[in-house]
């Protein structure tokens, strides 16, 4: 077993309720989650499933602390980092980065492909002068599968799934130690989704980083993770290694989350189970 | 031989400004009870068939041949006001986003009961009777109190539910779906699909069904159309169409697909040779077409 980068102790989380905030007074809180804890092993996939309103989503992003617990623990590679200051994080940023679902929103429709990749590595000095950002960007492209030439092209002129792409390379080319993948082929046909998800598995073997992928789909998560942890309305359901956790699902949410993915073969009768 | 209800012929669509087809000859049939899969990925001209088929193209696409039927009459020879009153009599359409489908004003009860009173003629206080009928067939619990609600207030599968309910409203003999479970969970797309199901097979309904999702098209359709940048590459039964695909993108599309009880055969990309291959059979389809064209 492989240490764990993340140990996640206790972990509880609330936002302010903007939908029943009254005139005057103090916003209501929602609880989001409700004292998780679990480790991410380094090296590894970490499959993150559950519906809309599980708190998957923002477990991901209290993990790389965009957002701030109430309580709890995040073991970052030794070091608590569930109450550091936004100052405190900025030496961390470089190894805690994200790549985004909607690959339309998240990529500045103003800046060139290079451009998107480079600046983050000249923020964070992995570069250390714009040249260099340029020749790490080119690198990057050419990591996801992209030809150089598209360092000069501007967002819209890509396809959904080579937009992901460039926000792959983005990632991957700070070389972090940890990388967010929320919903990252949700908005795909099938076949970029399966381009896309051969690329993450290359590039895992090739650059050994740590990732949480975060997925409402099941089967996805099945051939690319190591492990997964099934949550639903803001707690972990079940947490096991991926072959156990689909042959022998412990609980019966997760078996009800397997049996509701429609398999691509014809069974009479599915519909009437419903 | 039962008829068709809904029968498309040689249908090409194509921009007005550039003269590209969206669609290259698309002809497909649905019969009365019958749920006929529309499959393909984003761009292939799954919509634009739907567009047609309800005379609601855009503006930039005209239609260059082909005819669409229903109930055996054209409906490119009818004005729009016949064209509105003819299809408003018996189709109807289940659209994919539920939130903007629905009017964000009206309660639910008056998004139901329009139809009915605008269309049917039904006067307003059976209209509301029926909506609530159909609310309950459509497994809402307490349909009087939903009725008196807003969209907002409702989740997104209860919205599905109310827009199903809201197409079968009039008796339409043709139902068009598009995409209606994909934003779902799920959980939530099981009910739905087996809802839809349930509602078809009552009602005798002809049900076009689009789709990007094998494994819907497996549980759900008896028949399938395999679309390709808007042309049919395979039609053929849902059960032949899974035990032995002909056409190499169909081959493809399964492979693809993610599935749980197979890790290591799914989610296989498809081979540059393939995607080349595709494109040239594409190139072909137009310049057979144009060739004929020149002559014709």
């Amino acid at each position: 077993m492989a240490d764990a980068l993340f140990k996640i102790e206790d972990l509880h989380l609330s936002l302010p309720d903007l939908a029943r905030k009254p005139l005057f007074g103090a916003t209501p809180r929602i609880t989001i989650l409700k004292g998780l804890s679990f480790t991410v092993p380094e090296g590894a996939i970490t499959g993150i499933v559950g519906e809309s309103g599980s708190g998957k989503t923002s477990l991901g992003r209290t993990l790389i602390r965009l957002l701030n617990p109430d309580a709890g623990r995040i073991d970052f590679a030794g070091r608590d980092i569930a109450g550091l200051d936004e100052e405190a994080l900025r030496p961390l940023r470089r190894d805690l980065q994200i790549i985004f679902q909607d690959p339309f929103s998240s990529l500045n429709p103003r800046k060139t492909v290079g451009a998107i990749i480079g600046a983050p590595l000249l923020l964070h000095k992995v570069a250390a002068s714009s040249g260099e950002a340029r020749d790490l960007a080119l690198d990057a492209l050419t990591h996801v599968g992209l030809p150089a030439s598209f360092a000069a092209r501007y967002p819209h002129e890509l396809s959904g799934g080579q937009r992901q792409r460039v926000g792959i390379a983005r990632a991957v080319a700070l070389k972090p130690r940890f990388i967010l993948a929320d919903e990252i082929v949700s908005g795909l046909d099938v076949s970029s989704q399966a381009q896309i998800l051969t690329l993450l598995m290359e590039l895992r073997a090739r650059m050994n980083f740590t990732m949480a992928f975060i997925s409402h789909d099941l089967s996805v998560v099945r051939r690319l993770c190591d492990r997964v942890i099934v949550m639903r309305k803001g707690e972990i359901v079940e947490d096991a290694d991926t072959a156990t956790l689909f042959e022998k699902p412990q609980h019966a949410y997760t078996r009800l989350l397997r049996d509701s993915i429609p398999l691509p073969e014809v069974s009479d009768g599915w519909l009437a189970e419903a | 031989m039962t008829e068709a209800y809904l029968d498309i012929s040689d249908l090409s669509v194509a921009l007005q400004h550039s003269g590209d087809r969206l669609l290259r000859g698309v002809s497909l049939a649905v019969k009365p009870g019958e749920v006929h899969a529309l499959v393909g990925e984003s761009g292939a001209g799954k919509s634009m068939i739907a567009r047609a088929v309800f005379g609601i193209l855009p503006k930039a696409v005209t239609i260059l041949e082909g005819q669409v039927t229903i109930e055996g009459a054209d409906l490119n020879g009818m004005s729009q006001a016949a064209r509105r009153l003819f299809i408003g009599k018996r189709a109807a359409f289940i659209p994919q986003d539920p939130l903007t489908a629905l009017n964000p004003s009206k309660r639910i009860a008056d998004q139901i009961s329009d139809r009915l009173i605008h269309i049917l003629g039904m006067p307003k206080a059976k209209a509301h009777a029926r909506a609530a009928t159909l609310l309950e067939e459509v497994k809402i619990a307490d349909p009087e109190r939903v009725m008196r609600l807003y969209p907002h207030e409702l989740s997104g599968g209860m919205r599905q539910r109310v827009l199903i309910a809201a197409a079968f409203a009039g008796e339409p003999r043709l139902i068009v779906a598009d995409e209606p479970t994909t934003a779902l969970d799920v959980t939530v797309q099981r009910q739905i699909l087996a809802l839809i199901a349930g509602m078809q097979a009552r009602h005798g309904t002809a049900l076009l069904f689009i789709t990007h999702n094998l494994g819907v098209v497996a549980k759900l359709c008896q028949t399938a159309s395999v679309l390709y940048a808007g042309k049919v590459v395979e039609q053929t039964g849902v059960r032949q169409l899974f035990a032995d695909p002909q056409h190499a993108y169909t081959r493809a599309l399964m492979a693809a697909t993610p599935r749980y009880d197979r890790p290591e055969e799914s989610l296989k990309p498809a081979s540059p040779e393939l995607m080349g291959e595709l494109a040239r059979e594409v190139a072909e389809t137009d310049t057979l077409w144009a060739k004929e064209r020149a002559h014709g």
